[in-house]
């Protein structure tokens, strides 16, 4: 039964990564229509921008809270510089925009950073819990606290506060919010801001246990995309479940069959969930979004 | 709509004259050309690799050169794409028609160049670990670094000393960790070991607990070997101790490298593993041969970048040296000549051990080149004098 349990707990701290990139995924979807490929670079940016701070002296949670300005702030450019100018163009320019953007961003943290791996050290010791014969790191617990956090204050932001549900109401229709007088070009340039700063806390949660460099984040884009379609993109609640489903697959994928073909079997479920549900677990409610 | 073609006509014509006139300037230098991995996930092996034969070329052109000529180094990063290293090793033949090449960062890498030199008939001295480089015997193609049969056969030498034969294997996908966990499974036997667990993981991959928890369910397993490069190893010694699991852990030469202790923090602490003796030079005995080579080499090398020595920038060096004293020897750089006396290289004291090279043996080290080493207090230790 032990064994069950830790590959749970691998599972759920992996998965609770994807689920922050999937969200990021879903909040910029849903407001411009935009899948963000250089979602994962946020991640980067969060992890190497810490790291490179607090290697120049600065106290780790101020270093944290800099490099989720600076995410965000790289996101804001990202609408404003790459995707605001090519409004006009099909979804697939557009993300071949973000495809690029990425690359973009990768090459310059390479030369900006370095190319080597970095760690950042736990939050709170690295003395493992022993639960039941399985064993949780201090940091996985910091991984999952802060993803539900955000889950949550995503949730409060969004149904609770008047920016919220402008945004909101920008994603549900752009017209008819532009209409009731919302600035969706703003509340657009929001999501991008937004976005990037879950995506940095992601790459600042979870370096001291996967360690980061400039490239981690095309995997992560991949596999936080995957996420947001196995939950159904688009939607805040699916992106979480899938990121945390698509953890477990993986977790339980090594554990029980085999090793060598973990990703292997975390795509052949995708596939199977897709084709039994289209839309994703959780699917969107309108299917018209062109 | 003349102006444009005007335009690129007169750009092209510019462009023809920078391209002739640059081949001119250089056509009295010796060319040797490389393509490392300088970025991308082998580029903690890469970038000391470029550091040192930049450095290396620049002082041998300091002291006047190779045979009263300069050597002009062409340097090309893959990133560790095995296509791109293809590509730029055509280029560098075809190109650049480079005298030869001291590269190929990663067994990958390299082997995706080796067929394209040995049809160029062109010396290719290869970094990388993996033995299928030089078996079977390319006539073109030789490396530097131990490879990782030798890697399994010292380890399974200590374990054996140390009386532990059942064993767990956690080796990771990309084609070193690939190709050492192969080899040794091929030679298990010899020395007595079986292999009751045998995981992999991929080489990005950011947890191994779920391979390491069936390891350690695994009843009678008393030591676990790690073949792999990268961050991969970093993270399974980490997750190694979180797990609690008790019994010694041995890792490869590719992680011969402070980054890795550093990675690894305290989880590293009396992990196991076979390197050059490049990285405990100060603590070889006075008359070990490879003493000077090493400090020498060492010392040089931290002076010029600030960064601690690894043992990947040594391949490069004993790369580069075996190259320039093979076009000593064969008075030309003519490459088939100079492909003949690197394959006559004998005794040549390097970082890596002393090579003696043969027609079957383009490597030319045996087992002494690799020193058993284990991280104490963060810092490498040398457990035995070489036999």
């Amino acid at each position: 039964m032990a064994e069950v349990l830790q590959f749970c707990f691998s599972g759920l701290t992996v998965g609770a990564v994807y689920a922050l990139v999937a969200l990021g995924f879903t909040i910029i979807y849903n407001a411009s229509d935009v899948v963000n490929f250089a979602q994962g670079e946020f991640v980067m940016l969060g992890g190497m921008v810490t790291v490179a701070l607090a290697a120049a002296g600065m106290p780790l949670p101020v270093a944290a809270v800099a490099a989720v300005g600076v995410a965000a702030v790289v996101g804001v450019a990202l609408h404003r510089l790459a995707i605001e100018p090519a409004r006009g163009a099909s979804p697939v320019g557009l993300i071949i925009i973000t495809i690029g953007a990425s690359i973009f961003i990768r090459g310059i943290a390479q030369v900006v950073f370095d190319k080597q791996f970095h760690k950042l050290p736990a939050f709170s010791g690295d003395t493992p819990f022993a639960v039941l014969g399985a064993t949780i790191l201090p940091q996985s617990l910091w991984v999952l606290g802060g993803t539900a956090a955000i889950v949550v204050g995503l949730h409060v932001f969004f149904e609770r506060t008047l920016i919220g549900k402008a945004v909101a109401a920008t994603a549900a229709n752009r017209l008819a919010a532009r209409l009731a007088g919302i600035n969706t070009t703003s509340m657009m340039t929001l999501s991008f801001a937004l976005a990037g700063a879950i995506g940095a806390v992601a790459g600042i949660l979870v370096t001291p246990i996967t360690l980061t460099s400039y490239n981690v984040g095309t995997l992560l884009a991949l596999k936080g995309f995957a996420a947001g379609m196995l939950g159904g993109i688009g939607n805040p609640l699916g992106a979480v479940l899938g990121g945390l489903m698509l953890g477990l697959i993986e977790a339980f994928g090594a554990g029980y069959l085999s090793s060598a073909y973990k990703d292997g079997i975390a795509f052949v479920v995708i596939l199977v969930v897709l084709f039994a549900f289209p839309r994703g677990l959780i699917g969107k409610r309108s299917a018209e979004r062109v | 709509m003349k102006t444009p073609i005007r335009l690129v006509s007169l750009l092209a014509a510019a462009f023809v004259a920078v391209t002739a006139s640059g081949g001119h300037a250089v056509a009295q230098d010796i060319k040797i050309g490389t393509v490392l991995s300088a970025t991308g996930p082998a580029s903690f092996l890469g970038s000391p690799e470029e550091k040192t034969l930049r450095l290396y070329v620049d002082k041998i052109n300091a002291a006047g050169g190779v045979l009263g000529k300069k050597i002009a180094l062409v340097v090309y990063d893959d990133g560790a794409d095995p296509t791109k290293a293809r590509t730029f090793a055509t280029r560098l033949i075809e190109v650049d028609k480079v005298t030869a090449m001291v590269g190929g960062t990663t067994t990958g890498t390299s082997l995706a160049m080796a067929p394209i030199f040995e049809d160029a008939h062109i010396p290719f001295i290869s970094l990388a670990g993996a033995v299928e480089i030089i078996e079977p015997v390319r006539k073109y193609v030789f490396k530097t670094p131990q490879t990782d049969r030798m890697a399994c056969e010292k380890i399974f030498g200590d374990l054996k000393a140390r009386k532990l034969t059942k064993i767990g294997m956690i080796s990771g996908t990309d084609a070193f960790g690939k190709s050492m966990h192969d080899q040794c499974l091929k030679i298990a036997g010899k020395y007595g070991i079986s292999i009751l667990a045998d995981e992999s993981y991929g080489a990005q991959d950011s947890d191994m607990t779920p391979q390491l928890t069936n390891i350690k369910n695994k009843p009678g397993i008393q030591a676990v070997v790690n073949p792999g490069f990268g961050q991969g190893p970093a993270i399974v010694t980490r997750n190694y101790r979180q797990l609690g699991i008790t019994v010694p852990l041995y890792e490869s030469h590719g992680v011969a490298s402070k980054s890795y202790i550093k990675l690894a923090g305290p989880a590293a602490e009396g992990v196991r593993l076979p390197a050059d003796a490049l990285l405990v030079a100060e603590q070889l005995p006075k008359n070990d041969p490879q003493r000077a080579v090493d400090v020498a080499y060492k010392q040089t090398y931290e002076k010029a970048t600030g960064e601690p020595v690894s043992t990947f920038g040594g391949h490069a060096y004993d790369g580069l040296f075996i190259l320039v004293n093979a076009m000593k020897r064969a008075r030309s750089t003519d490459p088939a000549k100079v492909r003949d006396e690197i394959e006559k290289t004998k005794h040549f004291i390097g970082t890596d051990g002393i090579f003696n090279m043969s027609p079957t043996d383009h490597l030319g080290l045996n087992l002494a080149a690799f020193r058993m080493l284990e991280i104490r207090n963060g810092d490498w230790k040398l457990l035995q004098a070489a036999r």
